[in-house]
């Protein structure tokens, strides 16, 4: 099979500081990778380099065709295709203060595929329900809880119905029911009807042990 | 001529006397030669007062719109500086015999000298006076839009640029100001170079005196000074004086022979030849009805300059703030001067600038001029505001929005702005207060705001008590409902 997201010998400095080194991965679709690792050794950084949200100084990134090259982030315009195929899951969830929990999902389906707001409130609330956090769609962001808001961000992640999914750190604010829920929806999204492929950052053993099929593993 | 001092004190040894230098020659101006004296025939006539009563003069300088309330306060013992002899001022003060007498004359344009010689001739016409003054009084008390300046030379260059149709100021005022402009000033914006830039109607509007003013409680030291007024009228002095200064005339002769001849009873009699009016009458002091409509038409005016202004402020706040954010270098660099000029240099000055420093070049109505002025003004504490505002919002926040693939502009539109008006809402409304209470300043040029109405009604009341009551009780009822609705909207925007 294709590989939806290929990584090749990437490499990141800040100055004369190395945060990611010649690191080497694919991920294909229906497939979970976790990308594991002691803190600082630059699991978020790999993950916002395939995001385009931050440069890098060698190697390569290439998602279904899209390739990434070092030197400074696109700018937004080009990177259209990219944001298509990839849905970004952040560790603090950085979902919009001033919207709700629904609104935080239809913003791209109204704002960037131009639905209407009648065919974008259905969306959300499908996506809303699959994760189990439909009778939360009207809660503001600081009234969910750690887990409601870590399924809304994924949600949110999945509105544009991107065929990659990165998570940051996804059991960070988790207990180990959540975990488990959590495993079993990742699994979902992975082998469903979209198969889509997983990056997670995390450096949870347990969680990778009953969730990812592959690990990659970044020594520091 | 020496008078002994009633009341039998032990006089000290200087008479402190008070008058505003910035009114210039011939009533009191800083001295050429030494700019730490003062000279003119007010000074000359305070210093044979002062000799009179065996004193030394001493000067102390006081805004002229405040010699009233200084001199009850017991800054100085008496004020001269062109001190309008009116109803109120008797009522309140103990002032002296009158000892110039002065005609309200009307200037205008050469062109319009055969069709303008009335007051009557200029109804729904703009005419500039100073505010607080029996000329002022005399355009209200006639109808016309009287145009308010705190300074005796802005009214002539205005006239000459057009910005008013008339001047109706005392004739010496008028008469120095036509000898300014000729060879014509530069600050007569439009004076022919050949002509005269305006010309001074021959027929007075009325007629006025200047007087000393003391604090009611030296009505005895009041009396001294009478006496020593009317020796120096009787001798010489003061006619030597004025012709010193080129103000003497045959008026003042006349005022001097009626002021002399009633001496017997002083007071009724000389109050008697005061007021005599030619073609009107010196409007009465105005209570406080007769001012309410004033006070509530220059409370819409603060209103209106407030908002419109506001409505500028954040306009050109928001352009500034996005530049200074998301724009390149030379951009950035335009919009950061942009800031700290106009946050580095007082608002008055940006006034004077706009409206008068603009002129030669376009000549703006003054309440454009002053919308212009505080909104271009605040716009810079409103984009620091915005651009604080925008860069809180988290960096997670927008790269969340970027990954979703919103455009840089729609992420500004949807997610930044949004959350950064609600960190901005607070201190907006803090600054649109503040600007209420600024919008204050453009009475300097010539915009009767409620701050400058309440000046002019105190000044003629003789009280600030009233008057400022009422004015502070009106910005209240203007700024307690804008801080009302802001926390609404604040309250309504925030998320739980």
């Amino acid at each position: 099979m294709t590989a939806l997201l290929r990584i090749t010998d990437l490499g990141v400095r800040y100055g004369a500081r190395d945060v990611l080194r010649g690191l080497s991965l694919e991920v294909r679709r229906g497939e979970i990778v976790a990308l594991m690792g002691p803190s600082g050794v630059g699991k978020s950084t790999a993950l916002r380099a395939i995001a385009a949200l931050q440069s890098f100084s060698s190697g390569r990134i290439e998602v279904d065709g899209f390739a990434l090259e070092p030197g400074p982030v696109p700018p937004q315009s080009r990177l259209t295709p990219l944001r298509r195929q990839v849905g970004l899951v952040f560790q603090a969830h950085a979902l919009f203060e001033h919207l709700s929990a629904k609104a935080n999902v239809t913003l791209a389906l109204r704002h960037v595929l131009g639905k209407t707001e009648a065919e974008a409130d259905t969306v959300a609330r499908d996506l809303l329900d699959s994760l189990d956090v439909g009778a939360r769609a009207e809660a503001w962001p600081r009234q969910l809880s750690g887990g409601e808001a870590q399924r809304v961000a994924i949600a949110r992640a999945l509105a544009l119905d991107p065929a990659l999914l990165l998570l940051d750190e996804p059991t960070a604010a988790l207990d180990s029911t959540r975990r488990g829920a959590l495993s079993a929806t990742l699994r979902s999204l992975a082998t469903g009807d979209a198969g889509r492929g997983l990056l997670i950052a995390t450096h949870d053993a347990e969680f990778v042990r009953g969730t990812a099929d592959r690990v990659v593993t970044l020594a520091p | 001529m020496l008078v002994a001092l009633q009341g039998g004190a032990l006089p000290p040894k200087t008479l402190l006397w008070g008058g505003d230098a910035e009114g210039g020659a011939p009533f009191v101006e800083a001295d050429p030669a030494d700019a730490s004296r003062v000279r003119g025939f007010d000074v000359e006539v305070a210093e044979t007062i002062a000799r009179g009563l065996s004193r030394r003069a001493r000067f102390v300088q006081v805004q002229w719109s405040s010699i009233d309330q200084s001199v009850e306060r017991g800054d100085f013992t008496i004020g001269m500086s062109g001190m309008e002899d009116t109803p109120a001022r008797r009522t309140r003060h103990a002032v002296t015999v009158p000892y110039f007498e002065f005609r309200e004359v009307l200037a205008v344009r050469p062109e319009d000298a055969d069709r303008w010689r009335s007051l009557a001739d200029l109804r729904g016409r703009r005419v500039a006076t100073l505010g607080a003054t029996m000329a002022y009084d005399l355009l209200l008390a006639a109808n016309l839009t009287a145009i308010s300046y705190d300074d005796d030379v802005h009214p002539y260059s205005d006239l000459v640029a057009g910005r008013v149709d008339a001047v109706l100021l005392d004739h010496i005022i008028a008469e120095r100001a036509l000898r300014r402009s000729s060879p014509p000033n530069p600050a007569f914006v439009g004076a022919s170079p050949a002509g005269v830039p305006f010309v001074i109607q021959p027929q007075a509007v009325a007629t006025g005196y200047y007087v000393g003013v003391l604090a009611k409680a030296d009505s005895l030291l009041r009396d001294s000074v009478n006496a020593v007024l009317v020796a120096a009228m009787r001798d010489g002095t003061l006619e030597q004086i004025y012709r010193r200064w080129n103000v003497w005339d045959e008026g003042q002769g006349d005022l001097f022979r009626r002021v002399q001849g009633a001496q017997g009873d002083l007071f009724r009699r000389v109050q008697g030849a005061q007021g005599k009016m030619v073609g009107a009458q010196h409007a009465a002091p105005l209570q406080i009805q007769a001012y309410l409509p004033s006070l509530a038409r220059a409370a819409l005016i603060t209103l209106l300059l407030s908002f419109v202004s506001m409505g500028i402020a954040v306009i050109v706040g928001l352009v500034l703030a996005t530049a200074r954010v998301y724009g390149g270098t030379v951009t950035r660099a335009l919009a950061t001067v942009y800031v700290e000029v106009v946050r580095g240099t007082p608002l008055l000055l940006q006034l004077f600038v706009i409206y008068y420093g603009l002129a030669g070049v376009v000549r703006l109505p003054a309440f454009l001029a002053a919308v212009l002025a505080l909104g271009l003004n605040y716009a810079a504490y409103e984009a620091e505001i915005y651009r604080g505002a925008l860069e809180a919002v988290a960096a997670a926040q927008l790269e969340a929005a970027r990954t979703l693939g919103f455009s840089e502009t729609q992420i500004l539109r949807l997610v930044r702005g949004p959350q950064a008006l609600r960190y901005a809402l607070a201190p907006m409304t803090n600054d649109f207060v503040a600007l209420l209470k600024d919008s204050s300043l453009v009475s300097v040029i010539t915009v009767v705001e409620l701050t400058k109405q309440t000046a002019i009604y105190a000044t003629n009341s003789g009280s600030w008590i009233v008057p400022g009551l009422l004015c502070a009780v009106v910005y209240l009822a203007m700024s307690l409902p804008l801080a009302h609705l802001a926390r609404r909207f604040e309250r309504r925007w925030s998320t739980p």
